[in-house]
């Protein structure tokens, strides 16, 4: 039996519907802690506008993001700060892990920095650069916008495909200096 | 500006015998660990050292011609006369306690407090000797030379929280 609908209204899926929703009214969460968040800064200023995009609200509580932004090194003490913001935020949530650093700690190879934020939280895209170009960063969440609408479902199922925690578990399994137990480790 | 004569000779009636050096126009002594705090006083109170610019260390292991392990350095400023000196004292494990300035010197509180949390000398008397840059629950002294640059797994060793976790 043929339905009759008008000519204004349009017939969708109601994922479809929340994914278009969600991807357009990303509220990041900057987490600068370097020279990236400058950068960052200037992204979402007026020439760069990043409002364009349905992201220029950037909120600073977790509670009230959806994208957290991390844009910088991040050192040892920091890490379980950034740990537990992802915590607090959410679902749905993505992470955009922006510039060299907090992709790998870029060329701070030392004894403080954490070589790669995927390590210990899930990241969505990353953005290579020191710092990153602001089109870069309206790139990734153009990137991230066709992410949302392609794998978002309304129950939020897509956050547990196994596949994809598989190789993000990868990352962890490099090697690392003598890991066992350095808190009990006598001096 | 170099320093006076007079504040060399002061501390050599003071402590004795007393090594001073001169490197470009910057006057140097080398004071015994024992005898640091009555050297301090006497800069001090006598001869008018009013600033603690700085308290830092060197860590000489594998370094050539060393004969001691750590060389505590501890510049000093006097504002009104613009006369500068620095004060060595050479330290040997295990025996890393020095006393702390900060009774002279305020200011002295977290320079030492970085020193400590760096090399891990012993400040005696500090009023708050905690680290102050990394971590309480570091265990290391990251700045000595024998500690690996990358570290010893300290930056890594965080439980990973994945996507289905949070």
């Amino acid at each position: 039996m043929a339905i009759e609908t008008p000519d204004n209204v349009v017939v969708t899926k109601l994922d479809e519907l929340a994914n278009w929703c969600r991807k357009n009214s990303l509220w990041p969460l900057p987490f600068a802690t370097a020279c990236c968040g400058i950068e960052f800064m200037a992204t979402g200023a007026s020439k760069y506008d990043i409002a364009r995009f349905g992201a220029e609200a950037m909120r600073f509580s977790p509670r009230q993001a959806d994208l957290l932004i991390v844009a910088g090194r991040v050192v040892m003490k920091m890490l379980p700060v950034l740990q537990r913001i992802w915590q607090q935020m959410h679902e749905p949530k993505w992470c955009i892990s922006m510039g060299a650093c907090a992709s790998t700690g870029g060329v701070f190879d030392n004894y403080a920095v954490v070589q790669g934020i995927d390590r210990f939280i899930p990241v969505d895209v990353y953005i290579p650069g020191c710092p990153p170009r602001p089109e870069q960063v309206i790139q990734a969440v153009i990137d991230l916008q066709d992410k949302i609408q392609r794998e978002g479902t309304i129950q939020g199922s897509e956050f547990e495909i196994a596949a994809r925690q598989q190789t993000k578990r990868a990352l962890v399994e490099l090697p690392v200096y003598g890991r066992a137990g350095y808190l009990t480790k006598q001096i | 500006m170099p320093a006076d004569p007079a504040t060399l000779a002061a501390l050599q009636s003071l402590l004795g015998d007393v090594a001073t050096s001169e490197f470009r126009g910057d006057a140097r002594a080398l004071v015994d660990k024992n005898r640091l705090l009555d050297a301090m006083k006497l800069l001090k109170n006598e001869r008018g050292f009013d600033l603690l610019v700085d308290v830092t260390c060197v860590d000489y292991v594998n370094y050539r011609d060393a004969a001691h392990r750590f060389g505590l350095v501890y510049l000093l400023a006097n504002t009104e006369t613009n006369e500068r000196l620095t004060v060595r004292v050479y330290l040997d494990e295990p025996d890393l306690v020095v006393p702390s300035m900060c009774p002279l010197w305020a200011g002295a509180n977290w320079f030492e407090r970085e020193v400590y949390d760096m090399f891990g000398i012993q400040f005696e008397g500090h009023p708050d000797l905690r680290r102050i840059l990394m971590p309480d629950e570091f265990t290391a002294f990251p700045l000595r030379k024998d500690y690996p640059l990358q570290g010893r797994g300290e930056r890594h060793n965080f439980q990973r929280i994945a996507r289905a976790d949070a």
